[in-house]
């Protein structure tokens, strides 16, 4: 079972008070019914499935409530940051840095 | 390649089995092949072979970035059964277990098929009413599917509580009399030696690092740890690595990759007569012919390629088969592994052509590919050879992602496969 940290309880809890909630960072489309059905299937479907890093949406369900971010190598499963909702996507030399 | 029988059997014994030869030979790679199959697990060794076999190619390499049949193929619960609820699900899943039937003949090496049955356990209404529209629904399909009550169940499966104080009471069953399980291993052995005779290459521990492109578009070869591979017809069947491999090409899949459980107890004599399998309390059990329980956990909710999940998922499928088989209770536990599967949106595959000229795709089989192994292998092979889909496949299209001609087999079928 992994350990999470959640940015706003600021603690470790077991994974088991969390929910995952798919890849972090697909904005909504503001007007669907305006898109073609090509972009429509790309966010309805299409996702990275990176191996390695790995952005995502992690939900405190059995804690906070909160939903928030990760990046979580997929190849170890180990967590390299967790950060609150609405924060931008990290940089490539912040997590590097957070990896060593 | 000698034929394996009741003769050599005999004639090897009076050598004390020291002279076999090899089953195939390691091949070092050509600079290039009329077909390359990424993948050496049963459905990627199942299409080589069919491509030789059935459709006269047999300058085909298979490349493996482990060993033959380590992925998937070596760690699944060796479930077959074909009980799904569309039309198109039906036929390719059929499809699969009429090849599975002779199988060991035509490949002159036992893969252990055993029709002993696959019984589905009704908990609630729900579950009643679901059930027999499957049941209906196969029917008119021609698939093999009927319904047991809760005696008739308990006479077919002697270990299964059917008092009414059950935890998990049983309401009836699902059976489908011509569905059981195959030795996975074998499966991929079977196939390999049988590809290796007609000609097939199988090029292990060389990963494939890039799929090269022509200035049309079009697959002109892979590179590997052991350098550039030509061909103009590339098949990927990488299972849980298929959306990095379609990457390589510079494809984006519907797919995620889960991790996988299953575990085995310590062996004991023949109890589990048939292959039981609860779809709302997450459990399926069988037992081998080694003797041990084989026993299939769910996914874990996150992605990962790290083959292994997590504890409390062998606990909550460990507590229900408790519940469902008290006689197990004191069993214990010898060994559990994970696997990566690959699941789409709608739970069905993907298998036939991509947008890159050349490249063939047989993905997204999730967490119930073993059963389809002779099915999906014959498939690929006729859709590269034929530079167009069989009839069987047509519907499992990338593009229905687009379309929104979804073959929706998840709500039907529930998490397990």
């Amino acid at each position: 079972m992994l350990l999470i940290k959640c940015p706003y309880c600021e603690e470790e809890r077991p994974e088991i008070e969390f929910s995952y909630a798919g890849e972090a960072h697909i904005v909504r489309p503001t007007d669907p019914s305006k898109m073609d059905d090509t972009a429509w299937a790309e966010y309805l479907f299409i996702r990275d499935n990176t191996r390695g890093v790995h952005y995502e949406r992690w939900y405190h369900i059995h804690g906070c409530a909160r939903f928030f971010n990760a990046v979580r190598d997929t190849i170890s499963d180990k967590f390299i940051m967790t950060y609150k909702m609405g924060l931008p996507r990290p940089a490539d030399v912040e997590i590097a840095k957070v990896k060593e | 390649m000698v034929k394996y029988s009741a003769g050599s059997l005999f004639a090897n014994a009076l050598h004390g089995h020291k002279k076999w030869p090899k089953q195939w030979p390691d091949a070092a790679p050509k600079t290039s092949y009329d077909v390359i199959i990424v993948g050496a697990g049963g459905h990627g060794l199942g299409a080589a072979y069919y491509l030789a076999k059935k459709y006269g190619i047999t300058n085909v390499a298979v490349i493996e970035k482990g060993w033959l049949g380590g992925g998937n193929t070596g760690r699944n619960t060796t479930i077959i059964r074909s009980n799904y609820l569309y039309d198109e699900s039906a036929r390719i899943y059929d499809h699969a277990v009429d090849l599975w039937d002779g199988l060991s003949q035509e490949l002159n090496y036992n893969v252990m098929f055993s029709k002993r049955g696959v019984l589905m356990l009704a908990h609630s209404v729900h579950d009643v009413q679901s059930f027999q529209r499957h049941i209906h629904a196969n029917r008119l399909n021609g698939v093999d599917n009927q319904w047991l009550s809760p005696e008739e169940a308990k006479a077919f499966c002697p270990p299964l509580d059917i008092s009414p104080g059950a935890r998990y009471p049983v309401m009836g069953a699902a059976l489908q009399r011509r569905a059981g399980t195959a030795r996975h291993d074998t499966v991929a052995w079977g196939y390999a030696r049988a590809a290796a005779a007609l000609g097939v290459d199988i090029i292990q521990n060389c990963a494939v690092t890039g799929i090269k492109r022509g200035t049309d578009g079009a697959v002109r070869g892979v590179e590997t740890e052991r350098g550039f591979i030509g061909a103009n017809k590339i098949g990927v069947s990488a299972a849980g690595n298929s959306s990095v491999l379609m990457q390589m090409a510079g494809l984006r899949f519907p797919l995620e990759s889960y991790p996988l459980q299953a575990l085995v107890s310590e062996p004991v004599k023949p109890v589990m007569p048939c292959v039981v399998m609860s779809n709302s309390v997450h459990a399926y059990i069988s037992q081998s012919d080694k003797g041990e329980l084989v026993i299939g956990a769910g996914t874990d909710q996150y992605i990962s390629y790290s083959q292994r999940g997590a504890l409390h998922i062998l606990e909550h499928t460990l507590a229900s088969i408790c519940e469902i088989f008290p006689i197990f209770k004191r069993m214990r536990m010898l060994r559990s592994w994970g696997g990566v599967v690959d699941v789409t949106p709608d739970r069905s595959p993907i298998l036939g052509k991509t947008p890159v000229p050349g490249l063939y795709v047989n993905c997204g089989w999730g967490t119930g590919g073993f059963k389809a192994t002779p099915g999906a292998g014959n498939l690929l092979a006729y859709t590269i050879a034929r530079d167009e889909p069989h009839p069987i496949n047509a519907p499992y299209t990338l593009e229905r992602f687009k379309g929104g001609r979804l073959i929706d087999e998840a709500a039907a079928a529930a998490v397990a496969h």
